[in-house]
């Protein structure tokens, strides 16, 4: 059985029928074509997946679709502004913080939730903000330095 | 995948209707366990579900006739920051801190990790040694029930059929009180206890007038152990004492072998455990003010 509900993504509205059990992630991958959040473990182990919904931080590939109805969801895509890189994306290309990229929109995810909350984290509060998001490339180190550096407080 | 349905609800009394006409129907509040399970092939996804995330009221954190209520629907990480529950039922505080990442913190619930009745959760350990209870309701009205008295084995309630957790009511500590909850693990984040202990103390006149103590992981549900507490009551609160108690929680602890420990590592560390919970409880019921949560102050990964 189908079900009617809308996705507010980025700012638009998507009308959409889903079935029960979809989850986030492969709607906004499948349905929506917005392919910046990634499946990685699809068991919310990596934070490949994260996006956030009403601005706080989810696991996509574990959130159904239909509980995220006529909520806010920014995934990676709507991270930029004006075809200006989000000072976050900035910071990672400046410190080195992308290797690969896989791991790398649920990082800027994960970093954007905290910095909504905290403009001035310590790094200790950068690393535990960047606990549920993997990296098999870069060692964490560049990623901490990039969220640090974006940090509105960081230069107050 | 089942293609299933979907139902949310509006009202409190709606979801219990529909929990009650849809046999087999299932709850799903933040889905950090119900969804979760199924992408790990555990399990499918019940045919009904039935979404109660966004229930108005009940995700209440509020001080009620000198208690604390909870709303099932409270999240981990509105737990985690609330001031009041840091202040005086610190232990639950160590204990929601600590679960999951902060993406799961924003959306499990309490209501789901007392539900899904792992042995291995976080928050029960804190609420027995609080004495919470744990308050059901059903079509047919409301019910509470100690909250020991929740489970009844790994991932079974006692909750009937058609009967949901509304909220749970957490007594508060008497004056000179302390708690707190530590756990083993092997990550900072997304993980679970491999063991972990709660303990809350109470101190009068420089020795323990009163101890609590419980235990995650190591029995088929949260236990407490008599034997610790009995050893703590009325000795001043030194290492010694300390370590006296923590190894007398062989009392209560039976645990497992599985891919996460064996019983005999499971054993060793639930001693190492107590201690540390017992010790925290200890040195807050004194007034000193060890961070939250516990388990990163004391010897946990980082
Ligand atoms: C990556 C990850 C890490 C985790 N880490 C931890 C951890 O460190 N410690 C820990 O304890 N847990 C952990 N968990 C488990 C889980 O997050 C918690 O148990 C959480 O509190 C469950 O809440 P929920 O709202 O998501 O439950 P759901 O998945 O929505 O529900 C869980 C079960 O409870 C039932 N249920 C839900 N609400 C109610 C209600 N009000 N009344 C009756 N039944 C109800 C559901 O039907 C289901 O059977 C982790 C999970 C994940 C995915
Ligand atoms: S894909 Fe969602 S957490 Fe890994
Ligand atoms: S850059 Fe490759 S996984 Fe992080």
């Amino acid at each position: 059985m189908s079900h009617a509900c809308t996705l507010q993504v980025n700012g638009i509205s998507y009308p959409l029928e889903l079935d029960a059990g979809r989850t986030l992630l492969t709607v906004l991958r499948g349905e929506l074509g917005l392919t910046g959040a990634k499946e990685g473990c699809d068991d919310s182990e990596c934070g490949a997946c994260m996006v956030l919904v009403d601005g706080r931080p989810v696991n996509s590939c574990s959130y159904l679709a239909l509980q995220a109805d006529g909520r806010e969801i920014t995934t990676v895509e709507g991270l930029a502004k004006g075809g200006e890189l989000h000072p976050l994306q900035a910071a990672f290309l400046d410190e080195g913080g992308v290797q690969c990229g896989f791991c790398t929109p649920g990082m800027l995810i994960s970093a954007e939730a905290l910095l909504r909350r905290n403009p001035n984290p310590s790094e200790d509060e950068v690393r535990l903000a960047l606990g549920g998001n993997l990296c098999r490339c870069t060692g964490y180190q560049k990623i901490a330095r990039a969220v640090l550096a974006a940090a509105p407080g960081a230069n107050a | 995948m089942t293609r299933g349905t979907y139902l949310e609800p509006a009202s409190l009394d709606e979801a219990l209707r529909l929990l009650a006409e849809h046999d087999g129907a299932a709850l799903v509040a933040g889905g950090t366990d119900l969804v979760v399970g199924t992408r790990q092939g555990k399990r499918t996804l019940p045919e009904t579900l039935v979404a109660i995330h966004r229930l108005p009221g009940l995700d209440g954190i509020a001080e009620e006739d000198g208690a604390l209520a909870i709303g099932a629907l409270a999240t981990h990480d509105a737990i985690e920051r609330s001031e009041l529950v840091r202040g005086r039922w610190t232990a639950l505080a160590d204990a929601s801190a600590i679960v999951g990442s902060p993406a799961t913190r924003h959306v499990a619930t309490l209501g789901g990790n007392l539900a899904n009745a792992s042995p291995a959760m976080e928050t029960g350990a804190p609420l027995v040694v609080f004495g919470a209870e744990v308050e059901l309701r059903g079509q047919g009205g409301s019910r509470t029930v100690p909250v020991e008295g929740l489970w009844a084995g790994p991932g079974r309630t006692t909750a009937a059929a058609g009967e949901m957790i509304t909220g749970v009511r957490v007594p508060a500590p008497a004056d000179g009180s302390g708690s707190a909850y530590v756990r083993l693990e092997y990550r900072r984040a997304m993980e679970i206890a491999v063991v972990g202990a709660a303990a809350l103390v109470t101190i009068g006149a420089g020795a323990v007038s009163d101890a609590r103590v419980a235990l995650t992981a190591v029995a088929p549900t949260i236990v407490r152990s008599p034997a610790a507490e009995g050893a703590l009551r009325g000795r001043e609160p030194t290492a010694e004492a300390i370590a006296a108690a923590a190894a007398a929680v062989h009392d209560a602890a039976t645990p497992i072998s599985d891919v996460r420990g064996s019983d005999a590592y499971r054993r060793a560390m639930i001693e190492v455990m107590a201690r540390r919970a017992i010790d925290v409880a200890a040195r807050r019921a004194a007034g000193e003010a060890v961070p939250i949560p516990a388990t990163m102050t004391v010897g946990g990964t980082r």
